[in-house]
């Protein structure tokens, strides 16, 4: 029996790369950002590496509740989980404690391209019938929204910074593969250069 | 509220032994053997208690808090920690330390054997993870282990887990028309 028939949903067509890049662009150390294996770590790593970026290679599904943690550790920076959408619905629980939680200080951004770009393009379920955003209202976030375009870059860069969390975007990014710009993989170098630059001591 | 449930009785030593580490953030999958811990740590103004709704993502929070610069530690029961396999390979491969309470199911007195896979295994999962496991089987060691297993966690950058022995925490009871409770 075959499977059943799926509208699939139209290819984005944000270049992933330069959208990134606009979103990250000026940015301070009032930003603390978590990114999602595989495809937006690559994208974090090109618009330019940042001891307050924490790259996840592994731990699928874990940014949004990782970014829960230390939004509330860091009440006064703005924390930013950016992910795709393949991650983030492994992750799915772990949005509805952020949307519980209800931290002012909490972004997510989801690169939504509806694949799973590491493992060979197959669609996720956002191209199946899935809406991000709208999970995302259902989940709590007090304030969400949908990017088409890459004009709306800059006003998504003021956004993130100045919303009240927990706050969530999926940017319709197109399917193309951009590439892969590898960031540090020692999460031990990760985590101390992370701590070291917001000021903690070591132990 | 009885004078009974009143009174002091291990879960305050592992609240005492929080409270003394500097534990700022408690994540927590709700479970009915920390059911006092976890309205401890709710009211408590120096520490924030985090439900989350699947094991995983605690571990993670956890991640995020030591990143951020708070200690935290997880409370969860057996049947959780087969949830949080693939997460806790970030906590050892960043060496993010991670204390952990971990009531038992699946053994002394359990009627549910729904529960057994699990809880005969807890241990067995959490070496091959690199966690550090301490069973207690008695009231008087939880103090003494709890403090331990933090300080172990936290001197060692490593994970560590407290599992509190079915025969201490009680077994469920399961009667028909009852809402079941699980009491010493």
């Amino acid at each position: 029996m075959s499977a059943p028939e799926v509208l699939k949903k139209a290819d984005g067509l944000i270049d992933r790369r330069v959208f990134v890049a606009n979103l990250m662009h000026g940015r301070s150390d009032d930003l603390l950002v978590v990114a999602g294996l595989g495809s937006p770590c690559y994208d974090l790593m090109a618009a330019g590496d940042h001891p307050l970026n924490f790259y996840l290679w592994g731990a699928m599904g874990g940014a949004v509740p990782m970014a829960v943690g230390l939004a509330a550790a860091q009440p006064s920076k703005r924390v930013l989980a950016l992910t795709g959408d393949g991650e983030v619905l492994m992750g799915l629980t772990g949005l509805a404690t952020a949307g519980a939680e209800g931290l002012q200080n909490i972004v997510v951004i989801v690169l939504d391209n509806g694949r799973y770009g590491e493992t060979g393009q197959q669609l996720t379920h956002t191209a199946r019938g899935v809406d991000l955003v709208q999970t995302a209202v259902g989940l709590g976030f007090k304030s969400t929204r949908r990017v088409d375009t890459i004009e709306e870059a800059s006003e998504l860069r003021d956004w993130m910074r100045t919303v009240q969390g927990p706050a969530f975007a999926a940017v319709h990014i197109s399917p193309e593969a951009a590439g892969m710009s590898l960031p540090p993989q020692d999460g031990t170098f990760l985590k101390t250069r992370f701590r070291e630059r917001l000021g903690i001591p070591p132990r | 509220m009885t004078d009974a449930s009143l009174a002091r009785d291990w879960r305050d030593d592992i609240f005492d032994a929080l409270m003394e580490a500097g534990i700022k953030q408690v994540a927590y999958v709700p479970d009915a053997g920390h059911k006092k811990l976890i309205e401890r740590a709710h009211a408590a103004n120096e520490m924030r208690a985090v439900s989350v709704t699947t094991e995983e993502d605690a571990v993670a929070c956890l991640a995020g808090a030591w990143l951020g610069g708070d200690k935290g530690a997880l409370l969860m029961q057996s049947s959780g920690v087969g949830n949080t396999i693939n997460m806790l390979s970030l906590m050892n491969t960043c060496r993010f330390p991670m204390p952990m309470f971990v009531t038992m199911r699946g053994e002394w007195g359990e009627f549910n054997s729904w529960q057994m896979p699990m809880g005969s295994t807890t241990q067995a999962h959490f070496e091959l993870a690199g966690v550090k496991c301490y069973r207690v089987e008695h009231a008087e060691d939880v103090a003494s282990t709890a403090r331990a297993a933090i300080d172990q966690a936290y001197n060692g950058d490593c994970m560590t887990a407290v599992l509190l022995a079915q025969k201490l925490v009680g077994t469920k009871k399961f009667a028909v028309g009852s809402a079941g409770d699980n009491k010493q």
